[in-house]
């Protein structure tokens, strides 16, 4: 395959930014997103030029470091019904010939670090304000000594299961990273262990959100669209019932 | 390390105050006085229909409105300053709160620093969600003149002096092409606002627990809009016509 890339380049994070055109020649449509990227960037090095700077670690999906947004839609999913981080998108879903446009997430709370490097930082702060739960260390308990009832344990599973790349803020028209924090309340929301705090930690946690610079929710549904969890827009509906009920309650007076 | 404490950003506002002023809570203020509003509308389009009834039943109600709605629990005229009352207080909340929102969206997706993508597809967003806040505003420029004209008669078309009957100025102003356009307009720019918002009010409330129910709002919007839009245009195209009201 014969493929054009446009590429985001920013040397560091005050600098201005802008699309880089490079050609490739020989793509194997069995390639992965990311290894495209390895490509232009063994190349590039051999010439001597600054090699594109990319996040990623695990490359099959699970740690969620990857990210970029491939041709105006966030891990270059878009309307394909299969859930996929960038890099588990293959080239054999582009056209021979294809110009693709590689831009980072771009959203006020998430500064270009380099090129597609973006500092995810404001969702560690999200989370370090309650998405935890508080116990004791110790001889773990036994298991079946609180039971779940299997619905919410399926919720909160599902839940958990974001592993935070960020791809809703980037496709939110509001910069919001309400999806984000829906999940990770829902998960915790779900369980009995998650109980005793769970109206401190919605209002903490929603804060925290805002704080960070996040937009607000319109309910368009772009961030659950491009989920590579496939985290339900529904999560922020348990999110914005759990918020209205902690008003009513005195944790975190 | 003993005596050492962790060094923590903190607000002077509690954690309950700090969720309180949570973008959330706006978006709740929205949605509630946005339902009032429809509420409001819906109420409002009834009433207008009531002019193909004939000029007696339409001054009837007019007068009923404004003078006699809960009387004798409140005196002759109170109900109607109530109501605007309420409706303003309403509004203001509704604007307060969506400018609110416009400037941390802006913030957001990163305006101020010059943040756009080359190219950006969303699949999701309805063109109703897309003009929600340009439409807005363009609503209350609209809403002004609409105050102007029946209300305070400050505006007017067509031959009618200041103290003629509800019913006389309604056909004096819709016999004008012009006057019926900048309604059409109106009506589609509150059609659109209804069509997002009405679905995006019950979803803040948490209706919104599955694709099932999304789909149910959904509907529900296409419904309320569309029902606005036909009821709102039927009096004023029909004079326009000179079907049935003249």
């Amino acid at each position: 395959m014969k493929i054009t890339l446009r590429i985001w380049r920013q040397a560091d994070r005050e600098a201005v930014g802008g699309l880089q055109t490079y050609q490739l020649d020989n793509v194997s449509e069995d390639m992965s997103f990311l290894e495209l990227l390895d490509m232009l960037n063994e190349q590039l090095t051999a010439q001597d030029l600054e090699p594109v700077a990319f996040d990623n670690d695990c490359r099959e999906g699970i740690c969620g470091m990857c990210g970029v947004v491939v041709n105006g839609a966030p891990h270059g999913r878009y309307d394909s019904s299969v859930p996929t981080t960038t890099c588990q998108l293959h080239m054999r879903s582009f056209q021979d010939g294809a110009v693709i446009d590689v831009e980072p997430w771009k959203a006020g709370p998430f500064p270009i670090i380099k090129d597609l490097v973006v500092d995810r930082s404001a969702f560690d702060h999200i989370i370090q304000a309650g998405g935890y739960i508080s116990v004791n260390t110790g001889a773990a308990p036994e298991a079946h000594s609180t039971p779940a009832p299997k619905r919410q344990a399926d919720r909160a599973f599902d839940n958990a299961t974001c592993v935070g790349c960020g791809a809703c803020v980037a496709a939110c028209p509001n910069g919001s990273a309400m999806l984000f924090t829906a999940a990770k309340v829902t998960h915790l929301a779900m369980l009995p262990q998650g109980q005793p705090e769970r109206m401190r930690r919605i209002k903490a946690m929603v804060a925290a959100h805002d704080e960070a610079g996040f937009g607000g929710c319109t309910n368009i549904g772009e961030c659950a669209s491009v989920c590579p969890k496939q985290i339900p827009l529904a999560s922020i509906g348990q999110l914005n019932r759990d918020l209205i009920a902690s008003l009513f309650k005195g944790d975190g007076k | 390390m003993p005596g050492s404490v962790a060094l923590v950003a903190t607000t002077t506002l509690s954690m309950h105050a700090r969720a309180l002023h949570s973008l959330v809570v706006k978006k709740v203020v929205m949605a509630i006085t946005g339902l009032l509003l429809i509420g409001f509308l819906l109420m409002h389009m009834f009433g207008n229909l009531k002019v193909f009834i004939g000029p007696e039943a339409y001054n009837h109600y007019a007068e009923w409105l404004k003078q006699d709605i809960l009387y004798p629990i409140l005196p002759h005229g109170w109900f109607i300053w109530i109501f605007r009352a309420v409706i303003a207080v309403s509004l203001v909340l509704h604007i307060y709160c969506a400018t609110k929102l416009w400037q941390a969206s802006l913030r957001g997706r990163g305006a101020h620093d010059n943040k756009k993508y080359t190219k950006v597809r969303r699949p999701q967003q309805t063109i109703a969600a897309k003009v929600m806040r340009w439409g807005g505003l363009t609503l209350l420029l609209l809403l002004i003149f609409h105050i102007l004209m029946f209300t305070t008669q400050t505006i007017t078309f067509g031959n009618f002096k200041a103290g003629a009957t509800p019913y006389d100025m309604f056909t004096a102003s819709f016999e004008h092409w012009y006057v019926w356009a900048i309604y059409v307009l109106f009506m589609a720019a509150v059609s659109l606002h209804v069509r997002h918002g009405f679905y995006s009010a019950f979803t803040t409330l948490g209706a919104n627990v599955g694709p099932q129910a999304r789909v149910f709002l959904n509907g529900l919007a296409y419904f309320a809009a569309a029902l606005i839009f036909v009821g709102f245009m039927l009096p004023p195209t029909a004079v326009l016509f000179g079907l049935g009201v003249s």
